[in-house]
């Protein structure tokens, strides 16, 4: 056991109080090398350190078709060291049809945060698996049709008991083939009829809010899937994965929990020399540096088109680098080599301070928490140092070989999205047009002539079906200016759209620089006279230019308008929503109650004088009379 | 690697059992581990098999029916060399 030394360690930073050490120790052992040995080790000490260390919780029900009991344990540790405390329960034995169609089955009782629904196709269409050469086509396309009713009637039933979200495997083409190379020839394919199903499975997964796809068969490739799959254990225990293979589905199921519990980083830091291109460019020059399509050169810039990948999936691209500004600058703008430009960055720290004092300040730049960040280093001295110092900051540990970075970048769970809204695809264009705001405020003496030049024109529409996706990210991700803090998925917030009390407002932004996008949200529950405030929030992108002000005068209006007297929020103070803090005194609400440091605040809307600032044009789609 | 395949074992069931290594004997069994139940079983072969690089048989999984008999059967798998009990 190589990591004896290790676990000793461990426990003596648990004996003597160290947690913060004990659990970095702990991602060191999980990612030194994931087994079951480990991952029992590795649960039972965190265990200990729930009360210590800050952990997302989140519960998990997994439907099956075969034995996943030895996967729980592996995915159970991958959570713990990636901050998510998981609760599993498993499923009876391959009875996922009775749990799912059953509405007082333990599927449902148990309530579960997210539903993972692992199948193979041995056990869904066996036929397809084994006795292919035995089916007419006509028969393959019954069985087809059958496994597709199938996933039809259980999705639809399953949606209509729960609204937690749901991740589907797909079914699994056999590692060999009934007619050999001959499949892909014939007139029907083994291979073709299960992508059939797969094909209709994905369809069917986009009828349903919050239905996920995780591509099994893809899975299963990536692996290699001759060595997939253990014979003997599937005969005599229904476990068809093979033992070393177990943490790859553990670690694909985190790839969707992740965004699922909010555990992501919207940023990437990325250190130059070494990380982006082999060399040292303050000594080698930008014609020594090492970046191009050839080895080695090659290894950069796949690490670059990983992260013009994630550019376009909406992660803010920001460097961190202790460098002179024009050598790195004249790499960026002119090596022939670069994929990535200045213009794909939000955020440049390249100087010779401390690295952890320029983390703090690109967070402080871009807006978001230090826990929005994530570190990529080739200096494994600086990724020590900025996890002690930053404990909340995501380091992203690379092996010491540049051509293995891509795919290190590429298996960072903190980067998956489950869904794009328009905003995230637009991100990039958003920070080039931020800084010539920041120009603008620079030039302008009076922050009412800032917000007269801004131009800007605020939109409040009640959600629709194209806006329910951003809606429900906002609630998820938004931590600064968020009154309240409470997270909804896609569905609670398509219920509550549907429901007569609550209204669900979406607010976007422009100005004289471009679209900021829907950047804010107003729920509200009436309750006799009173119309509540459930959740305000906006995006850090409009802090500090009045829109909420606008906002809230239109809260004010609506409620007016349907006859209620009274206005009424909570602050639920956290330790990021300091912005929003002082947001009902400022606008004249008096405090009614305090419960544990929260604040129930309320106004009469007969009497209360909340306008849209005069440089904001308001453009509102409520319901009856109002301007 | 001056570590025996006995520590190496019972390092395993430690960890599995959410024990500690002393409270390990070749002696400890499903009757004296109240943990050791058939899925830790299954966990427990699926660890040996990676720690020691070998696969066993069904026959084999349904035999270990204590630490002494799993040492006993690695010893029979494993090359002499490794096999420093």
């Amino acid at each position: 056991m190589t990591d004896l030394s290790l676990r000793q360690e461990i426990d003596q930073h648990l004996a003597s109080g160290a947690t913060a050490l004990a659990a970095t120790r702990l991602g060191e052992l999980w990612l030194n090398g994931a087994s079951p040995a480990t991952a029992g080790f590795v649960v039972s000490r965190y265990e200990r350190l729930r009360q210590s260390v800050p952990l997302l919780s989140h519960r998990a029900f997994l439907l099956r078709s075969f034995t996943v009991e030895p996967i729980i344990p592996l995915l159970r540790a991958a959570a713990f060291v990636n901050g998510i405390d998981l609760t599993v329960q498993v499923g009876d034995f391959n009875a996922y049809a009775q749990e799912i169609l059953d509405p007082a089955s333990r599927l449902y009782e148990f309530a579960p945060d997210l539903g993972i629904w692992a199948l193979q196709t041995r056990d869904v269409a066996p036929e397809l698996w084994e006795q292919y050469a035995d089916l007419s086509s006509t028969e393959t396309q019954h069985i087809i049709s059958r496994v597709v009713t199938l996933f039809r009637d259980l999705l639809q039933a399953f949606r209509s008991h729960s609204q937690a979200p749901l991740i589907v495997h797909t079914l699994d083409t056999p590692p060999y083939l009934s007619q050999g190379v001959l499949d892909h020839q014939a007139e029907t394919s083994q291979a073709a009829a299960v992508a059939q199903i797969n094909d209709a499975l994905r369809s069917l997964a986009k009828t349903h809010h919050g239905v996920y796809i995780l591509d099994y068969n893809a899975l299963v490739a990536r692996h290699g899937r001759a060595r997939w799959y253990d014979e003997r254990k599937w005969l005599t225990m229904r476990m068809p994965i093979a033992a070393e293979q177990l943490v790859h589905v553990a670690n694909e199921w985190l790839r969707f929990i992740h965004p699922l519990v909010g555990k992501v980083c919207k940023v990437l830091v990325t250190d130059l020399d070494n990380t982006l291109w082999g060399g040292v460019v303050g000594e080698d020059g930008i014609e020594g540096i090492t970046l191009s399509a050839d080895y080695p050169g090659a290894a950069y810039r796949a690490v670059q088109r990983v992260m013009l990948d994630l550019y376009y999936r909406g992660v803010i691209l920001a460097i961190c680098s202790k460098n002179n500004l024009a050598d790195a600058t004249a790499v960026l703008e002119n090596h022939p080599g670069m994929l990535l430009r200045p213009q794909h960055f939000a955020a440049l720290r390249i100087n010779w301070n401390d690295k952890v004092e320029n983390l703090r300040a690109i967070a402080a730049e871009l807006n978001v928490g230090i826990d929005s960040l994530a570190f990529l280093d080739d200096n494994p001295v600086e990724r020590a140092r900025v996890r002690a110092e930053l404990p909340a900051i995501t380091v992203i540990e690379i092996a010491d070989d540049p051509m293995a970075y891509a795919r290190t970048l590429r298996d960072t769970p903190v980067f998956e999205r489950l869904a794009l809204s328009n905003e995230d695809r637009e991100r990039g264009q958003y920070y080039a047009e931020q800084r010539q705001r920041l120009d603008l405020e620079q030039s302008v003496t009076s922050l009412e002539g800032f917000y007269e030049a801004l131009r800007q024109e605020v939109k409040i529409a009640p959600v629709t079906p194209q806006t329910l996706v951003r809606v429900a990210q906002l609630t998820q991700k938004t931590n600064q200016f968020n009154l309240t803090t409470r997270r909804y998925t896609e569905q609670q917030i398509a219920e509550m759209a549907a429901s007569l009390d609550w209204r669900v407002y979406a607010l976007s932004v422009k100005d004289r620089f471009g679209d900021n996008g829907l950047v804010g949200i107003a729920i509200t529950r009436d309750t006799g006279e009173v119309s509540e405030i459930d959740t305000l929030l906006l995006s850090c992108r409009v802090i500090g230019r009045t829109v909420e002000t606008a906002l809230l005068a239109f809260l004010v209006e609506q409620s007016r308008s349907r006859g209620k007297r009274r206005l009424q929020g909570w602050f639920i103070p956290t330790k990021k929503n300091t912005p929003a803090r002082e947001f009902y005194a400022t606008h004249k609400f008096t405090p009614l109650t305090e419960r544990n440091g929260e604040i129930l605040w309320s106004i009469d809307t007969p009497h209360a004088e909340i306008v849209c600032p005069a440089w904001i044009r308001l453009v509102s789609e409520g319901e009856g009379a109002h301007s | 690697m001056t570590i025996s395949v006995c520590d190496r074992v019972r390092n395993i069931c430690a960890d599995i059992f959410a024990l500690s290594a002393e409270q390990i004997s070749l002696d400890s069994s499903p009757q004296s581990i109240s943990s050791w139940d058939s899925f830790q079983h299954l966990n427990l072969v699926l660890a040996i098999e990676q720690e020691f690089e070998t696969q066993f048989v069904p026959e084999e999984i349904e035999q270990m029916s204590s630490v002494q008999h799993i040492v006993d059967l690695l010893a029979a798998k494993l090359p002499s060399s490794d096999a420093s009990l």
